[in-house]
């Protein structure tokens, strides 16, 4: 189903897919590792069945979530290795939070912040997958001193995490016309031209 | 077991005061490990008590039996053949279990609200229904005592008898022992006893015999004299057990930094959306489009 044959593709189907398997996991780790984090989330537990079942479906959860990471990694790498106009762009974000855009550098498929997002949320996923397993008692004992870190590796790394997907659900928000892409693919010209006029002008010049 | 029966002072993942205006005895069992002649009467008064039936194990070529703690054993006497001063062989027999801190870094890690309960006379229990068997206790404990159980996952330890305490008897292991090495009271009491003994040993050529009642974790409820208190570590015991910094931070201060954090990116976004708008494309590239 072509909408406006004059759009432009951004995400393929497995893409996008591949996308939302990592979304909806991510909020469901989010919600069953904050309701085991602190008491005050802890009703979140009951969307799983008790906390018993927070504690049972989380690292699962977590296994789904990491391999479908790994899975967008593999996809994405290419698109996100940060050249020198993406540091200018980042030493520029202050103008663009302020909603002046006019004056900042083109930008190809990926903007500095975007690329910057995908290696710390990389990052984030290393230092998550890892402790995770460390903690997940139901299937290893390491010894009390590791864990003992993990755990605080873990829950600190999760939070800034937490924060970081805030920022970029909001900004996919913020920026209209954003969120159809996750949706079904397709930009419109002007959206493309607007915010990443170097990859537009790549696809627009085939 | 519901919270009417004893009363509480401090409950796992939970934020507020709990009902506390009733004062009762801070209690302790004291374990004089000179007295002991490893018989093992208390961890088969354990077992008989709480109904525990654990597997039969192997023999490893010492009174050891089982190897460690485990979900149904609860208390084990550990058999130490150490040497404190050279060619001085002494066997020393040390009965292991739940020490019932006064600050518990097991209730501390528990996220789930009411696993784990210390009771206004200072018995730490575990309340296994509430128990999601995350194991974070295992992760929180200064002296390694709670054991997940493969069989349920939860997680089990010495509940000081709770049950029996709360009527007014002492535990079983108290009640069993054949030669007065534990003894169970008001917890001054205990320490009057313990300074006796103290002084009886050390007028017996046991010069650095002492009370094992470590600051660390705020003072135990169950406490140790010590022939060797200068030595714990002879007994397996740990110098000056602590909940550990890690856990400390885990449980402390990241907690509300965390929410802090999130609060204030959500807040953030949300007030920037209110005060700057939507980046939308401009109406120029938008008809600039339409005409090409």
């Amino acid at each position: 189903m072509r909408r406006d044959p004059r759009d432009l593709i951004r995400y393929t189907a497995g893409q996008r897919a591949n996308h939302w398997i990592v979304g909806i996991s991510f909020i469901l780790l989010g919600m069953s590792g904050l309701a085991l984090f602190h008491p005050a989330f802890y009703p979140f537990s009951l969307l799983f069945g008790g906390g018993t079942w927070t504690r049972i479906l989380h690292p699962i959860f977590g296994v789904i979530m990491g391999l479908a990471f790994i899975l967008m990694v593999i996809r994405f790498t290419k698109h996100n290795l940060m050249r020198r106009v993406d540091w200018q762009w980042i030493g520029r974000v202050g103008e663009m939070v302020n909603g002046i855009d006019e004056g900042m550098p083109a930008q190809g498929k990926y903007n500095g912040g975007q690329k910057l997002m995908f290696w710390l949320l990389l990052l984030c996923m290393l230092l998550l997958i890892p402790t995770g397993i460390i903690l997940w008692r139901a299937y290893f004992d390491f010894p009390v001193e590791l864990v003992r870190w993990a755990a605080v590796i873990h829950s600190a790394t999760a939070v800034v995490m937490i924060c970081l997907i805030f920022v970029h659900v909001y900004a996919a928000i913020w920026v209209t016309g954003t969120v159809r892409a996750m949706w079904y693919g397709t930009v419109t010209r002007a959206w493309a031209k607007q915010h990443h006029r170097t990859w537009f002008e790549e696809v627009t010049r085939r | 077991m519901a919270l009417q029966s004893l009363d509480i002072q401090a409950r796992s993942a939970t934020t507020t005061p709990m009902p506390g205006v009733r004062g009762t005895l801070d209690v302790a069992k004291l374990i004089d490990i000179s007295k002991c002649i490893g018989c093992k009467a208390c961890q088969v008064a354990c077992m008989q008590w709480n109904d525990l039936h654990g597997e039969i194990g192997h023999n490893l070529g010492s009174y050891q039996n089982p190897q460690d703690l485990n979900d149904t054993t609860w208390t084990l006497m550990r058999f130490f053949e150490v040497e404190p001063e050279p060619n001085r062989l002494e066997w020393l027999i040390r009965k292991d279990g739940c020490m019932h801190c006064a600050d518990p870094g097991c209730l501390a890690s528990c996220p789930a609200p009411g696993a784990i309960v210390q009771y206004s006379n200072g018995i730490v229990d575990f309340h296994q229904e509430n128990c999601i068997g995350c194991g974070y206790c295992i992760t929180g404990c200064p002296f390694d005592i709670p054991r997940l159980s493969k069989t349920d996952e939860k997680v089990y330890k010495c509940t000081l008898c709770s049950d029996r305490v709360s009527v007014g008897l002492e535990p079983a292991c108290v009640k069993t022992c054949p030669t007065g090495a534990i003894t169970f009271g008001s917890k001054t009491d205990m320490i009057d006893h313990a300074e006796e003994r103290v002084t009886d040993l050390k007028e017996r050529g046991f010069a650095h015999a002492g009370l094992y009642d470590p600051a660390g974790v705020g003072g135990t409820h169950v406490m140790y004299v010590l022939q060797h208190a200068d030595q714990p570590e002879l007994y397996g015991l740990p110098r000056d057990p602590a909940i550990s910094p890690l856990v400390e931070i885990w449980k402390g201060v990241t907690k509300p930094l965390a929410i802090a954090t999130m609060a204030l990116v959500g807040f953030a976004s949300l007030f920037h959306y209110v005060t700057k708008g939507p980046n939308a494309v401009s109406k120029e590239i938008e008809k600039e489009e339409e005409e090409a």
